[in-house]
């Protein structure tokens, strides 16, 4: 690890002032970027621990829920807000790393981990674009099996890690920040980004720039929602893909649905093309494989990972399937 | 500002170097060697503590961000000589071979039981708006899954975790 300046911010003001140091970093649960820093992968001049901010989670009169951005994941996923009105938020998070981590890690920390995958991690065995901008990219013709089949580049094709943000991302979350420059709002469908030619940027916040809240706009039909991931092995493990759902249907025709993907890009994929192909048609198994295929037209397969593209059509099908209870 | 943090009830002044792993305080710094260093990138879970009774991985902690909280680790379980019964429990169930993994197990195992108690859903809850959450087999292998064991001692872990909670392991079926 390389030598750093650690600062406790007493507020977000003084959280900001202090991240505009010039190579700052905002520190959550650290158990993504302390990682990265033990292998020298990230090397912070100054690290701003931020978990004394608001962790506060607030039932809004609108019917929204705001939480604080220093809110552990596992307080989060235990609340009953949560639970009864926004299921597939607690499932994805509970889906995602160990008890331990999620105990750690913030609602910040986890929407800012770093898209990665192991050649990432490889500083002394691999190129990666990520890590060293402009290198090369050993995945695209090595072992990518857990790589990215949609929205992926000729300069990355690694996968966002995080179960939670593809909850959040069905769920249309709003992210609240605060920088140098002030406040604004930003839907988390718009933080992060695809790799195109600059990989090195997962985001596309403002150098300085802090989460301070996540917001929930109410959403009824999401107390019947869910999330399914699917792994090498059953717990403790990475999605090769998963699915968040959530569907509202009357008479048999559907009225709205949210669905969105993980694991398979480079950021939580809203699935906006099922969605548009599936709303105000009949809830069907036909229509529910229809709009998958349709969701996965684009999909580009690399060396191992082609069987992702099926998977997560499948995934999609029986998920929304489970919802509705279409037979086939 | 107050330095310290506590550890199994002694405040103890924290690092002056913000590098220092809560892990490599305890092991190297204060030679409280029962937490074990096995990955040391949050894989394993050998090196669980709880933090003002909360399960995390003292690996990926940074000591200096624990200022003024409470740490406990395997070495204070213990009654004086006496064992935390869950360490009881784990001798009388063959709930470990080489050892390695036991004190991050116990100390984990500990974490999951108040987080049980509170209502905290798993993956394999089925009812994720209930507060009364089944402490079945299935709970306790999704909840424990932070911790691995390489010499495979899964089954007698779980049962020596059901033989300490309040209510029964329900059988898998």
């Amino acid at each position: 690890m390389t030598p750093f300046t650690f600062a406790r911010a007493a507020d977000t003001s003084d959280a900001v002032r202090l991240g505009a140091a010039p190579g700052a970093r905002y520190l959550g649960g650290g158990t993504n970027l302390v990682d990265l820093m033990r292998e020298t992968i990230e090397r912070p001049a100054v690290l701003v621990d931020v978990t004394g901010l608001s962790n506060a989670i607030e039932e809004r009169p609108d019917g929204s829920l705001l939480i604080g951005a220093a809110a552990k994941n596992t307080a989060v996923a235990e609340h009953a807000a949560v639970r009864n009105r926004y299921p597939l938020l607690s499932r994805a998070i509970v889906a995602g790393a160990s008890a331990q981590i999620r105990n750690m890690a913030t609602m910040g920390g986890n929407i800012l981990q770093r898209t990665r995958c192991t050649y990432f991690y490889d500083d002394d065995g691999a190129r990666c674009n990520k890590r060293s901008p402009g290198q090369g990219c050993d995945a695209i013709d090595g072992f990518n099996r857990i790589h990215a089949v949609l929205g992926a580049s000729d300069a990355c094709v690694a996968t966002h890690p995080s179960d939670m943000c593809v909850a959040l991302a069905a769920l249309d979350a709003v992210v609240h920040l605060q920088g140098p420059q002030g406040t604004r709002s930003l839907a988390l469908n718009d933080l992060h980004r695809l790799p195109q030619d600059r990989p090195d940027l997962d985001t596309v916040l403002a150098p300085g720039e802090l989460i301070t809240a996540i917001e929930l706009p109410a959403l009824p039909f999401a107390a019947r929602s869910v999330y399914r991931k699917v792994r090498d092995r059953s717990s403790y493990a990475f999605a090769l893909v998963s699915v968040a759902a959530a569907i509202d249907v009357d008479g048999g025709i559907v009225r709205d649905v949210r669905l969105a993907l993980g694991g398979v890009a480079h950021k939580p994929w809203r699935a906006r093309i099922a969605e548009d192909a599936l709303k105000g048609r009949p809830a069907t198994v036909d229509n529910f494989r229809a709009a998958a295929a349709a969701e996965l037209a684009g999909a580009q397969p690399l060396r191992d990972n082609a069987f992702k593209i099926a998977l997560a059509q499948r995934t999609l099908v029986a998920v929304l399937g489970g919802l509705t209870g279409a037979q086939p | 500002m107050n330095m310290t943090i506590s550890i199994n009830g002694v405040d103890t002044a924290l690092p002056d170097d913000p590098r220092v792993s809560l892990l490599d305080l305890l092991r190297d710094h204060l030679q409280l060697s029962g937490t074990k260093k096995g990955c040391n990138q949050g894989a394993c879970g050998a090196c669980t503590v709880l933090v003002d009774g909360e399960r995390i991985l003292s690996c990926l902690a940074l000591a200096v961000q624990y200022q003024g909280r409470a740490i406990t680790s395997i070495e204070g379980l213990a009654n004086g000589d006496g064992l935390h019964p869950l360490q009881q429990a784990f001798i009388e169930h063959d709930g470990f071979q080489c050892g390695y993994c036991t004190p991050g197990q116990i100390c984990s195992a500990i974490g999951m039981a108040a987080e049980l108690r509170r209502g905290v859903p798993s993956y394999v809850t089925g009812d994720i708006a209930t507060d009364a959450i089944d402490f079945s087999h299935d709970e306790v292998r999704e909840r424990m899954s932070g911790n691995l064991c390489r010499c495979g001692a899964y089954n007698g872990i779980v049962a020596a975790i059901a033989a300490q909670s309040t209510e029964p392991v329900k059988e898998a079926p």
